[in-house]
């Protein structure tokens, strides 16, 4: 029997869709500040595996030369894109939804069976509750680098003013450093993300738009037992 | 008469949530995209003392301006300082705008605008009789790249206090231009009277050359490199913003750091 199944309060569903559009604004205006100086790359043993960024990807999108609107829109967006992070926090604490996001002692173990059963090379899929130890370690650890990003941010934006900031960041040029990893770490988390909503599907994927699942259920003749919470 | 309602079936209520959900999110997803578009393709500000952005981004800025330098900007908050051997021996020449080839000492003067109109003419020995001043810190450009570097001078608010701004220094902008005038920047006066700004003559343990703003510049460490005019021709005193020469190609006023 087909039976609903309350999954995304209204509120998770807003901030996360509020957050994909401002934080692509962000990446993408962010490129056009990193343009001016891009000294970053993958360098091991003299060896350049990755340069950020080459010629052909900044030609395609447009990027080139574009400091001061790219500044313009990253100091306009980071306000909502810090907002929406201090709602969306806010109300996990409130409503509690914290319990099913945050990882628990067991998490850890269980993320590491949660991976080998993706790659199919376990059968047994660990427990999945509403989140699973993987989803609970990937979605606290997005929201840890989205306060990282805030932070690493204001230490290069107002390096003076917010001198201990800059100093928690172990400096200036290091806090730039870190502000660009972390968005290469959006970008890649981006991709598993859409991976996985991909391999979960359809009533999976629905239910961070209308916020619930559709389960199927066998009936079972239910059992009249007295019940503890019953009385309460 | 009243309508029974009727116990609606699973199916129906998936496919009315379904509907209802679907329809708001496609909605709130088009008007994003029409409010982005509308942002995107705003008009560009008038041109004025500021120009180049985009009129409601220009807002913004002004607006980010007045709560960060409202709410942090403090005169204690000092530049952090770096010991004396960390200096760049070279250091990076990205632009002479106004400051192009040499300006010998000797031809030149900085020329003050006092508010009753007089105007002071001093010259760099003058200038280099006063209390001297040495910072080692981190310059930061606006592209991106920082780099430690060492000056030497004369602090702007003892360059007040010697010549008697005092009255000058009550407005709210500093301006200052090259001889040239083809750069130059306007401060916000807190941060022109910080105790790191100074007007710089040596660069290291030598006079400042052709390619660091010859015979006198402004350091300013509490704002973005393209703040620290190379080659002071004229000083003037403001209550109004004065122009500046990257406010004028989309770059925020104020620039603080």
């Amino acid at each position: 029997m087909k039976v609903i199944k309350e999954k995304h309060p209204f509120l998770m569903r807003w901030t996360h869709w509020v957050n994909f559009p401002i934080l692509t604004i962000m990446i993408w205006s962010g490129m056009l500040i990193y343009w001016a100086n891009d000294e970053y790359s993958i360098t091991i043993f003299g060896h350049t595996f990755v340069k950020f960024f080459p010629d052909w990807y900044y030609d395609l999108l447009h990027i080139p030369a574009r400091l001061a609107e790219g500044m313009a829109f990253h100091f306009l967006f980071m306000w909502f894109f810090t907002l929406n992070g201090i709602f969306y926090i806010l109300y996990t604490i409130i409503s509690g939804e914290w319990r099913r996001l945050l990882p628990n002692r067991h998490s850890f173990k269980e993320a590491w069976l949660v991976i080998l059963h993706d790659l199919h090379i376990r059968k047994m899929a660990p427990p999945q509750d509403k989140y699973n130890a993987a989803q609970r370690i990937a979605y606290t650890s997005i929201i840890v680098m989205g306060f990282g990003s805030v932070i690493t941010g204001l230490a290069i934006y107002k390096p003076v003013q917010f001198y201990y900031l800059t100093w928690l960041c172990g400096g200036y040029h290091l806090a730039r450093i870190w502000h660009f990893a972390l968005t290469i770490g959006y970008v890649l988390f981006f991709v598993i993300h859409i991976v996985q909503v991909i391999l979960a599907g359809w009533n999976n994927f629905r239910s961070v738009i209308s916020g619930f699942e559709v389960i199927n259920e066998q009936p079972i003749p239910v059992i009249e037992t007295p019940n503890e919470d019953e009385k309460a | 008469m009243k309508k029974l309602k009727k116990e609606l079936t699973v199916d129906q209520k998936i496919k009315r949530r379904n509907f209802l959900s679907f329809t708001v999110f496609g909605a709130l997803g088009a008007s994003a995209y029409g409010g982005w578009r509308w942002l995107y393709t705003s008009p560009e500000e008038t041109a004025g003392i500021t120009a180049g952005a985009h009129k409601p981004l220009r807002r913004a800025l002004n607006k980010t301006e007045i709560f960060f330098r409202r709410l942090t900007f403090n005169e204690n908050h000092l530049v952090k300082t770096y010991p004396r051997s960390m200096a760049a021996k070279v250091i990076r020449h990205n632009s002479d705008i106004g400051s192009e080839g040499k300006m010998p000492p000797e031809n030149w003067k900085l020329h003050v605008m006092k508010i009753s109109g007089e105007v002071l003419q001093i010259t760099l020995e003058e200038i280099m009789k006063l209390p001297k001043t040495g910072i080692t810190y981190d310059f930061k450009c606006v592209e991106g790249w920082d780099q430690i570097s060492h000056w030497e001078g004369v602090r702007f608010i003892d360059f007040i206090n010697h010549y008697n701004l005092q009255a000058e220094a009550t407005l709210q902008y500093v301006g200052m231009e090259t001889p040239d005038k083809q750069y130059y920047v306007g401060l916000y006066m807190p941060s022109a009277l910080h105790p790191q700004t100074l007007l710089a003559y040596q660069m290291n343990d030598e006079l400042l050359n052709g390619n660091h703003g010859q015979p006198l510049r402004l350091i300013i460490p509490v704002k973005y490199g393209i703040k620290n005019l190379k080659r002071i021709g004229t000083i003037t005193f403001s209550n109004s913003r004065p122009k500046d020469y990257w406010a004028e190609q989309g770059y925020d006023y104020y620039s603080g750091l």
